[in-house]
């Protein structure tokens, strides 16, 4: 009797709060991007700005991604399967980037390969512009999505010890083949929501490539630095069509990660059973 | 390697070893015997493949200095190039100091506003049911998805000058708040989710069946257990929200002394080259949350809750 009582002030509580905190602007981005109708959008959308911020953020996650799977995955397998000292140094400085704001990151990256930064010199006598250019914000998104392969990867390879792997070595299979047919195998649950996230956060990413690419329209404006222009330059319009395409792409990485992480519990589930 | 050794010798298939006299038997003698025979196989193994083991940790090592270790070095040496006096004097100028203290002061509030919601959140997601609760609960992670700079439209959008609820928040710190609580909330509510979810709601009922109020079940039983969640969640959201920039410039509008937080004095600090003062900013920034993170990671060991974020 006293439990009727405070659930449902509690849940409706609970959803008022959500609902104003995260479903309303939400939704408003999408009333707003399509309140001038589907045409209007859709000319925002296919302005040669706009095509091109999208291209470049593709481009730069297609750079970035794969970079940080390889490392993400070595770095795991030697954390898990080697032992050698400074392993634990090695096992911090990988979470750097969660520990600081992405604006320092960019900035600390200015401070190396900007024209008055350490590698500075050095690259321009070369004719490679990294600050205010592609490289840098793909140099600033790696960075900052840096750790979330590794910290998914990491306890699924501990978790599933050494034994098959042995096996599979004293049969005279090679490392690669052992790495192939059975370390990935067994982490590609785990690898696929850390790529997932990795994704995410490459598309998403504002802070850090804000600082490090100067946003020259059509040159270095990857779609989270369009959007901010466009605010900037009174052109909501566009704003809003820019945060629809990155809110549909968050969309489907929270259905790919909900899925993943069901997937995941039934399999753990297994693995206990 | 040195596993699949161990492995090799415990079922006799090592390199055959002489078995030793009675008199080197003993619980003693037992380890070194077993370190000789393995000892000299891995050391082969190990000398022939030296270099090939190496390359791998080496070009690992190489990509992370290249991306996060030789910058961060840059940033420390840079803040402390004019020496302690212009680092001091960078971090204590007053439009500084203003930014470093709305920030903290914003994400202390945020953290305290959230841990509440979270932990109520958590418990209606845990104990309560109704249909559609499994869109609640992904709508959780929506936040951790989203673009911060996406979600800072999204509270414009509907807080801003056109807001619906005739509501303007842009450019009021009440306006930094609500994109500070709309980043932060995955972290307080799945820190706190797991462990309510294992708490077994038996004690409770066996403590209201002993008559004890609703409140003093609360306060007695259900709080004191998750209390650590709670405060690894609050720190977590702490930290995000200290270095936030994203989700709060466009709502902010970045008015000095106004609704200038750290992380914007450090981008407009960069944009007019003056980089060793940001440098400095950014190094109390880091410290702070460098510290709360470690004082996460410590309460966890020491009360054992589990790292679900």
């Amino acid at each position: 009797m006293n439990e009727n009582r405070w659930r449902l002030p509690l849940r409706f509580g609970v959803l008022g709060y959500l609902a104003l905190l995260v479903v309303l602007p939400v939704g408003t981005v999408f009333y707003r991007a399509f309140q001038h109708g589907l045409g209007a959008a859709w000319h925002a959308f296919t302005a040669p700005d706009a095509l091109h911020a999208l291209w470049l953020t593709l481009l730069v996650a297609a750079i970035a991604v794969p970079l940080n799977t390889v490392f993400g995955v070595g770095v795991s397998i030697i954390l898990a399967r080697h032992r050698f000292p400074g392993a634990w140094l090695l096992d911090a400085f990988v979470d750097i980037p969660l520990a600081i704001s992405p604006v320092v990151i960019g900035l600390a990256l200015i401070l190396v390969y900007g024209h008055t930064g350490w590698l500075g010199n050095w690259l321009a006598a070369r004719g490679i512009t990294v600050i205010f250019s592609v490289p840098g914000i793909v140099m600033a998104s790696a960075a900052v999505s840096l750790p979330y392969v590794v910290r998914e990867v990491l306890p699924v390879l501990q978790e599933i010890g050494t034994e098959q792997e042995q096996a599979a070595r004293t049969l005279g299979a090679r490392p690669f083949t052992v790495f192939r047919r059975i370390t990935l195998p067994n982490i590609r649950r785990g690898l696929a929501y850390g790529v997932t996230l990795t994704t995410a956060r490459v598309l998403g990413e504002f802070g850090a490539v804000a600082i490090v690419s100067g946003a020259i329209a059509g040159k270095t404006q990857t779609l989270t630095l369009f959007i901010s222009n466009s605010i900037d330059n009174l052109d909501p319009q566009s704003a809003y069509v820019g945060a629809v395409a990155l809110c549909l792409s968050a969309l489907i990485v929270l259905l790919f990660l909900t899925m993943t992480d069901r997937n995941r519990e039934a399999w753990h589930g297994k693995a206990a059973a | 390697m040195t596993n699949l050794d161990a492995t090799v010798a415990d079922l006799g298939l090592g390199p055959p070893s002489r078995d030793p006299g009675p008199a080197e038997r003993g619980p003693g003698r037992r380890r070194s015997r077993r370190y000789s025979l393995v000892a000299p196989s891995s050391a082969l193994a190990h000398a022939g493949t030296f270099g090939k083991k190496a390359a791998g940790p080496a070009l690992a090592v190489t990509y992370l200095s290249l991306l996060v270790l030789l910058p961060v070095a840059a940033l420390i040496t840079n803040a402390f190039s004019g020496g302690w006096h212009t680092f001091w004097a960078a971090v204590t100028q007053p439009e500084a100091v203003a930014a470093l203290e709305l920030t903290l002061v914003a994400a202390l509030i945020v953290a305290i506003i959230n841990s509440i919601a979270g932990l109520a959140i958590a418990f209606v997601l845990v104990r309560d049911d109704f249909k559609g609760k499994s869109v609640v609960s992904a709508l959780i992670d929506l936040p951790f998805a989203l673009p911060t700079i996406v979600a800072g439209l999204t509270l414009l959008a509907l807080y801003g000058a056109n807001s619906p609820f005739h509501l303007d928040l842009a450019g009021t710190r009440l306006g930094i708040g609500a994109a500070l609580l709309f980043v932060t909330l995955p972290f307080c509510v799945r820190s706190v989710q797991p462990v309510l979810a294992e708490l077994d709601a038996e004690i409770e009922d066996a403590a209201s069946s002993l008559g004890a109020t609703r409140r003093q079940v609360l306060r007695r039983i259900l709080l004191p257990s998750v209390l650590p969640a709670v405060l690894a969640g609050a720190g977590l959201a702490f930290a995000r929200a200290v270095g936030e920039f994203g989700s709060v410039v466009l709502i902010s509008g970045n008015i000095p002394f106004k609704t200038e937080v750290a992380s914007s004095w450090i981008f407009s600090l960069s944009q007019s080259d003056a980089l060793p003062a940001a440098s400095a900013v950014s190094i109390v920034l880091v410290l702070i949350s460098l510290l709360v993170l470690l004082g996460i990671g410590w309460a966890r060991r020491r009360f054992d809750v589990p790292e679900t974020v």
